[in-house]
């Protein structure tokens, strides 16, 4: 948590134009409606890039990376499938539908600045309601099934992804773009959408930790204890999956957190899912933070794809993770 | 007391159970006996209330199973299953806690503090020294015990048993037994258990019950059921029943299907 709090007074003051600490936060203190202006002594632009640009692109980071954080940890714990990750059941492809469409035919602004969020979460959404028709039978959802026809879905719509992006010539860097990750040119309407789905995500998955320990155990260890597998299977899923749409809706397929965060906290502090839920969210919060400062300052005024600093930043940390673990306590894994 | 009533239960469209109805005691141990694939694991998943029949009622003391809220139900009955716990990183110790979990609300606290029942139940199943070891580096019989463990925590009044000796040696085998004997005399506790053994079913069971066909072969006391027309009827095996010289309980010794070769080996003996 304190991590957190510093790395967002951080990123906040990092920037292609340099605006002092200080200043920084003396603009946001006197952003508060009891302040008086004063004391305020900052141009316009500072004060627009401050409140406009960073604050609302840092809050969207870390926020984003909650979700994909708290996501993987869902899926991780009801598919109990170390590959598991917030994509495995399709929803990016989904989303990727639905905005690849937009860009391609040139519907961006149809509803406004919310038109890609909307659309992408809610095909997103769509996907899984596919994915569990495919896999539902006589009211039960085996695992084995559930992940596959979430692959077969996966494919099938990154099929559908590949053709428009082939179809397209002058706007296919866009559509590329989105694919890849980013939060540039994100604004206040993107961390509106999001928040919700993680206020109501983050207890309802917290809610959950003592029942995905039993999964660990077996479903039907679980069943025995009295848990309702097939309920809390779905509503964790179902949990998990707007948390993942919420996500790639405002900023396209970031990969590897949710599959590397949920890893790095376990390595950390074990198997307990009451821990590992909240701290998943932090985790993530804190990893795509630092990365997208990376990408946005690294090659500066060029940013680079999130979803490349990512994978680049987390597969090197996560096995230095493994490799120290594997050395302290021999026979693991 | 569990009354089961025209118990019938279809697998794929296959009849597993047809209009099965018996009941069963409280403060006694049961055995299901019966061979392969007749439905013993079925009958003690439907007894546990986690498969539901295709027709036909289970009572637990008077109460239809199906109006049992999940939770309520599993501080009754607690099951211990075929082939134990898989090895996972929780500790022992984080294991057997969760046997609790039918007694915590929504964020895992319980009005009491529960470790002193936790200690008395790592400690009467000799895993004290090894309650902060994961599950992974436990062998099979620890894993077992460590199961045990964790149903004891749930304080159930009924425990169900499926086919608990599995890939335990006899030393094991006998220790678990005895275990659960002792509780279940300590508590009169109401236990049911699938065995493939039937000696030791036998040895540890106040009442057997033999599934043959879909139906109920014979069920009673050990000495009441198991016999050689039996054995031969369900099993289509030839054995001999002998008295246990120390409790006098019928005990099963086998005959291999070919009578010459016994003869041959009669003959071995006498030569040498």
């Amino acid at each position: 948590m304190l991590l957190l709090a510093v790395s967002i007074v951080g990123s906040l003051s990092i920037g292609s134009s340099i605006i002092p600490f200080a200043d920084v936060w003396g603009i946001l203190w006197h952003q508060l409606p009891w302040t008086d202006d004063a004391g305020s002594h900052w141009s316009a632009g500072e004060i627009a890039i401050v409140t406009q640009v960073r604050l609302s692109r840092v809050l969207l980071g870390v926020l984003v990376g909650a979700c994909l954080g708290l996501a993987g940890a869902g899926f991780q714990g009801v598919l109990r499938n170390p590959l598991a990750d917030p994509y495995t059941l399709g929803v990016s492809s989904g989303s990727s539908v639905g905005a690849a469409f937009l860009i391609l035919f040139g519907y961006q602004a149809l509803l406004g600045e919310w038109t890609i969020p909307v659309v992408a979460f809610a095909t997103g959404t769509l996907t899984l309601l596919g994915v569990f028709f495919l896999a539902r039978s006589r009211g039960v959802m085996q695992i084995e099934t559930l992940i596959l026809s979430g692959v077969i879905i996966q494919s099938f719509l990154g099929a559908f992804v590949s053709f428009m992006v082939s179809m397209s010539d002058d706007v296919i860097n866009q559509i590329l773009f989105w694919l890849m990750g980013s939060l540039a040119m994100k604004n206040w309407a993107d961390v509106y959408v999001v928040l919700p789905c993680l206020v109501i995500g983050l207890p309802l998955l917290i809610a959950y930790g003592q029942a995905l320990n039993l999964f660990v155990l077996g479903e039907r260890h679980a069943a025995h204890l009295g848990i309702r597998v097939e309920r809390t299977k779905l509503i964790v899923l179902i949990g998990s999956t707007l948390l993942t749409a919420a996500a790639v809706s405002v900023s396209g397929v970031i990969g590897f957190v949710g599959l590397v965060v949920p890893h790095l906290i376990r390595l950390m502090v074990g198997p307990d899912y009451r821990l590992l839920i909240p701290l998943s969210a932090i985790g993530g919060g804190i990893f795509v933070l630092w990365s997208d400062t990376i990408a946005r300052i690294a090659l500066a005024p060029k940013e680079i794809p999130l979803g490349v600093v990512t994978a680049l930043l987390g597969a090197p940390f996560f096995a230095y993770l493994l490799y120290r673990r594997k050395k302290g306590q021999e026979g693991f894994l | 007391m569990i009354s089961v009533q025209r118990l019938s239960k279809k697998v794929n469209g296959r009849p597993v159970l047809d209009n099965v109805s018996f009941e069963m005691e409280s403060g006694r141990i049961h055995g299901i006996i019966g061979p392969n694939g007749v439905g013993k694991s079925t009958l003690l998943q439907l007894l546990s209330g986690v498969m539901k029949p295709s027709s036909g009622e289970i009572g637990l003391d008077g109460v239809s199973m199906s109006n049992y809220p999940r939770k309520a139900l599993a501080r009754r009955l607690a099951v211990l299953q075929q082939g134990g716990l898989p090895p996972a990183g929780f500790t022992v110790r984080q294991v057997v806690e969760m046997g609790r979990f039918p007694y915590q609300n929504w964020f895992g606290d319980e009005r009491e503090d529960h470790s002193a029942l936790i200690d008395l139940a790592l400690d009467s199943m000799g895993l004290s020294e090894l309650s902060s070891r994961p599950l992974d580096q436990l062998s099979g019989g620890e894993r077992q015990r460590v199961a045990l463990a964790k149903v004891m925590v749930q304080e159930p009044e009924v425990i169900l048993l499926d086919e608990p000796t599995t890939y335990l040696d006899i030393g094991y085998q006998v220790q678990l037994l005895d275990t659960v004997r002792q509780w279940q005399r300590d508590r009169g506790l109401t236990v049911v258990a699938v065995l493939h053994d039937l000696n030791l079913a036998s040895l540890y069971c106040d009442q057997i019950i033999v599934l043959h066909q879909g139906g109920i072969a014979s069920m009673g006391t050990p000495s009441d059921v198991l016999n050689a027309s039996l054995i031969r009827e369900v099993y289509q095996t030839e054995a001999s029943i002998v008295a246990h010289p120390l409790t006098g309980t019928p005990q099963i010794l086998l005959q291999p299907r070919k009578q010459e070769s016994l003869q041959e080996a009669v003959s071995l003996m006498k030569v040498t």
